[in-house]
């Protein structure tokens, strides 16, 4: 099975950071996909398919993240949710 | 962030009687007003808010864990509480599961920082199986409130 990992990299914009909403549309985008997808910060690696572990992370507003997908449908995966943080979901006035 | 730096130790309930979403909120908010932490004419507002806020999504967060929220002008700093319920109450949780430990908070609406600080405090120690077995198995306030003590001296982690 052919796969490649692709790499990302995401700056939270909305003012309140990787809260709740934010990681619960994160793991729903995420679930859509077949591929494995990580969010890392400062080497420290989070599930976007586990809200859980996506908390853990405490990403406020301005933290700059590593996003590594990997499977058949990484570029795909990885191109939604850059844009989720680029729109800073959904939360910017 | 630790469990102390919001969790207000009085307010913390073991063996929560309610058996739905509105009622445990209810419950849980009760506990602060009781505790001191929020006064009464405050109440019913910081219900409906936190009420508002699941209806976005829930905050059921999976593993039987729920945190709900929201911020209000009431409070001075973050203030949060610990409620167990033995049995369970549907909270329509991203994961369907019933909700057994929820960890409510309430924030100042200027601090969003501390609000993504305690989630990440709650998160990471939930995931630490022993402590959230040990969590739905306390039967009293002071169980609980010692659980708290212990992670936050990480005795859980790893």
């Amino acid at each position: 099975m052919s796969s490649t990992a692709i790499t990302r990299t995401v700056v939270v914009r909305n003012p309140n950071g990787l809260h709740a909403r934010p990681a619960d549309m994160l793991v729903r985008e995420a679930n859509r996909h077949q591929s494995e997808i990580m969010l890392e910060k400062d080497g420290i690696r989070a599930d976007c398919k586990s809200i859980l572990s996506l908390l853990t992370l405490g990403a406020a507003c301005g933290t700059e993240m590593s996003l590594i997908a990997e499977g058949a449908d990484a570029e795909q995966a990885a191109a939604m949710i850059v844009e989720l943080f680029e729109n800073g979901f959904h939360e910017l006035e | 962030m630790k469990f102390s730096d919001f969790i207000c130790e009085k307010a913390i309930r073991a063996q929560l009687g309610a058996d739905n979403k509105r009622d445990v909120i209810d419950e849980l908010v009760d506990s602060l007003l009781e505790a001191g932490e929020i006064s009464a004419d405050e109440k019913a507002d910081i219900i409906a808010a936190i009420m508002k806020r699941e209806e976005l999504g829930s905050t059921g967060i999976g593993r039987g864990v729920a945190v709900p929220h929201t911020k209000h002008a009431g409070v001075g700093k973050l203030v949060g509480t610990v409620g167990v319920s033995v049995a369970g109450v549907d909270f329509n949780s991203l994961d369907g599961e019933k909700v057994q430990l929820f960890f409510l908070l309430i924030s100042p609406p200027d601090r969003p920082g501390d609000h993504l600080r305690a989630l990440e405090n709650i998160s990471k120690q939930l995931r630490g199986e022993t402590f959230c077995r040990f969590l739905k198995q306390s039967r009293t306030a002071e169980d609980i409130r010692q659980l708290l003590e212990e992670a936050d001296a990480s005795q859980f982690s790893g």
